[in-house]
């Protein structure tokens, strides 16, 4: 395998070619590549400081030993048992969030066009509270509730934005009109339940990994696992689809086809998160753009995104779980501040550049 | 057989028609360019050759075969389109850009062979904006800008390009720069194109084989020392005018007639209310 250098573009690094023999070549932009080393680091430190905080603490070395297999058993059921499967759950659901983001914004040309301002959330929140209070459901059947109230959702909004092709602009304002009544509808069901249920609701809403367990691993890993791929492999024919349809066309990408399957992974991966860990705000909306921000490159950076989205959420729980002492928060409060400070900046820095 | 031709379509957007029963071939190696008053169904009618729009009867074909019924990327390897309004990614360089011309020759594993190299080399030198690769699409000027583009298109390496109004927004100097650029493909590659073009004299210029549409119908067709003659201008754009020699080229050159002449109609009205 040979690797050659192409060219430098100025300051954002070089994009490399990769070729092997049998006609095989990959291209490869080296600062993305970087970046995602890096979040990939991070995410992992995080995970194991994580792993390592609680009642009974444990030092990074002893959290690393006993994951490889070499720790006590007390440590191992710890470790196994108890806590990382909230640092797995954390991660996929950090990485599903950022690609189901990165997808909708790239399709929406839109920073804002995130699944949470789209309304996917929210729908997946009617869908889970409908279960708790209507129906008195168990986990199983809130997180089932979540996913189909988070898919009708999808499927509204695409229909309700479709004529000849979704566009951008319609796809965000059909979104937020449905997000307002979603919003509605959860006040309503608030509003009808008895105290007990309505606790439990609102503590779903705000969006936790507390109390984690491999039930909810197994069905993100096989819903990340298989449509993860699924979405990096329509990567080259979203990235021309920022051009516009009518390149896209032209280039040869069935734009509704990839459009309409893009969407759909899209959809299902944010609403297997929600149903998860509960709808955790902003990791949706400013992992994609803080992603394009480290690689500074073009196109929809679809794998940085998962990277910084499973970076953003670890370290969010961990500053929700250490940084104030005793007081644990959930998750869903510390994105919530991070997040809404960055979308300040995002309001400002786009008026600033006279987008809005 | 021409390579690529329309077979009595009918065109149209939801229910309002455009054109009915339009048969339309395009020579071979040629540069044709479609010229009509607005809303004519020029630019329709370039939708349609490039299977943006699906007929609602007839159907297009290319080389033989029913263009919608095609897979994707064998048509964009024959056929490459530039549209009236592409959009350039935030932070696009001009190679990046180019380089995307080559997606319909590229695979999963076969993202960046030596040829996409050579090939993206070749289109930025052929339109000379090899010395603005490195340079961001948004700060470019409009002219260079529509350059990138007409690279990229090149670097999709079709034999067919069809180019829809690739002169509009341009100032003089860069629509001509556009036009002998397009005539070097034509001339020098053997390409064939096809445009849509506003202004009859530079068609009358540029191309090789003209259609003049109208209402949804060509109403000729042919070499523009054929086609553009006065009467058929006033037929098909309703202005009056003379047609003479173009001093530089030799061509047919439209000259509007000058407003008293052209108001010749109406001033006997006015004379007969008068009288």
């Amino acid at each position: 395998m040979k690797a050659m250098k192409t060219r430098t573009k100025g300051g954002a690094g070089a994009v490399r070619a990769v070729r092997t023999g049998g006609g095989i070549s990959f291209r490869v932009d080296v600062r993305a590549f970087v970046v995602i080393v890096l979040l990939a680091a991070v995410a992992a430190g995080a995970g194991i400081v994580l792993i390592g905080s609680g009642d009974y603490a444990m030092t990074p070395g002893e959290v690393v030993s006993t994951l490889f297999g070499h720790g006590t058993f007390q440590q191992e059921f710890i470790v196994t048992d108890l806590r990382l499967p909230r640092v797995l759950v954390g991660l996929l659901v950090g990485a599903a969030l950022g690609v189901g983001g990165a997808v909708f914004q790239t399709i929406s040309r839109n920073p804002l066009g995130s699944p949470d301002v789209l309304g996917f959330g929210q729908g997946a929140t009617v869908g889970a509270l409908t279960v708790i209070i209507l129906f008195q459901g168990g986990a199983a059947a809130v997180a089932g509730g979540a996913v189909v109230g988070g898919l009708l959702t999808g499927a509204a909004v695409y229909l309700l934005a479709w004529k000849r092709g979704v566009h951008g602009y319609r796809l965000v304002l059909v979104g937020i009109g449905a997000a307002a009544m979603l919003t509605a509808a959860t006040q309503y069901l608030i509003t009808k339940a008895n105290l007990v249920d309505a606790t439990r609701a609102v503590v779903w809403m705000t969006g936790s990994l507390d109390g984690r367990d491999w039930a909810q691993v197994w069905p993100l890993l096989v819903v990340c696992g298989l449509l993860i791929p699924l979405v990096l492999g329509h990567g080259r024919a979203l990235r021309m689809m920022e051009m516009g349809d009518d390149s896209a066309y032209a280039l040869g990408v069935r734009v509704e086809r990839t459009r309409l399957v893009l969407m759909g992974c899209a959809v299902l991966l944010v609403a297997v998160a929600t149903a998860a860990a509960g709808p955790i705000a902003f990791v949706s909306l400013s992992a994609p753009q803080l992603a394009r921000r480290l690689t500074r490159s073009p196109g929809p950076n679809l794998a940085p995104a998962a990277f910084m989205g499973a970076a953003l959420l670890l370290v969010a729980d961990w500053i929700a779980m250490d940084a104030f002492g005793d007081r644990q928060l959930p998750v869903g409060v510390v994105t919530g501040v991070l997040g809404g400070c960055y979308l300040l900046w995002l309001l400002v820095s786009e008026r600033r550049a006279g987008r809005i | 057989m021409q390579r690529l031709t329309a077979d009595s379509v009918t065109l149209g957007y939801d229910q309002r028609v455009i054109a009915e029963n339009l048969s339309v071939e395009i020579p071979d190696n040629s540069f044709t360019v479609i010229v009509g008053p607005n809303a004519c169904g020029k630019s329709t009618l370039l939708r349609a050759l490039s299977r943006m729009l699906k007929p609602s009867r007839g159907q297009v074909l290319l080389d033989g075969q029913t263009i919608h019924a095609m897979p994707a990327k064998k048509v964009a390897k024959t056929l490459g389109l530039l549209p009236q309004s592409s959009i350039a990614p935030d932070g696009i360089t001009v190679a990046d850009l180019v380089a995307r011309g080559r997606y319909p020759h590229q695979g999963l594993l076969r993202q960046w062979s030596p040829d996409d190299e050579r090939i993206v080399e070749e289109s930025m030198v052929s339109t000379g904006v090899r010395e603005l690769a490195d340079r961001y699409v948004d700060e470019l000027s409009g002219g260079q800008r529509q350059r990138v583009w007409i690279a990229m298109a090149l670097a999709q390496e079709t034999p067919l390009l069809l180019l829809d109004e690739p002169t509009t927004y341009l100032d003089i100097q860069h629509q001509i720069d556009v036009l002998d650029l397009c005539a070097e493909l034509h001339e020098t590659r053997g390409r064939t194109l096809v445009a849509v073009l506003h202004d009859l004299n530079h068609a009358a210029r540029y191309a090789t084989h003209l259609i003049a549409m109208r209402g949804g119908e060509v109403i000729a067709e042919g070499a523009p020392r054929d086609v553009v003659t006065a009467e058929l201008v006033e037929r098909v754009f309703g202005l009056r005018c003379q047609v003479i020699d173009d001093p530089e080229t030799g061509t047919p050159l439209v000259v509007p007639a000058a407003r008293g002449a052209r108001n010749v109609r109406g001033a006997r009205v006015t004379d007969s209310v008068g009288a």
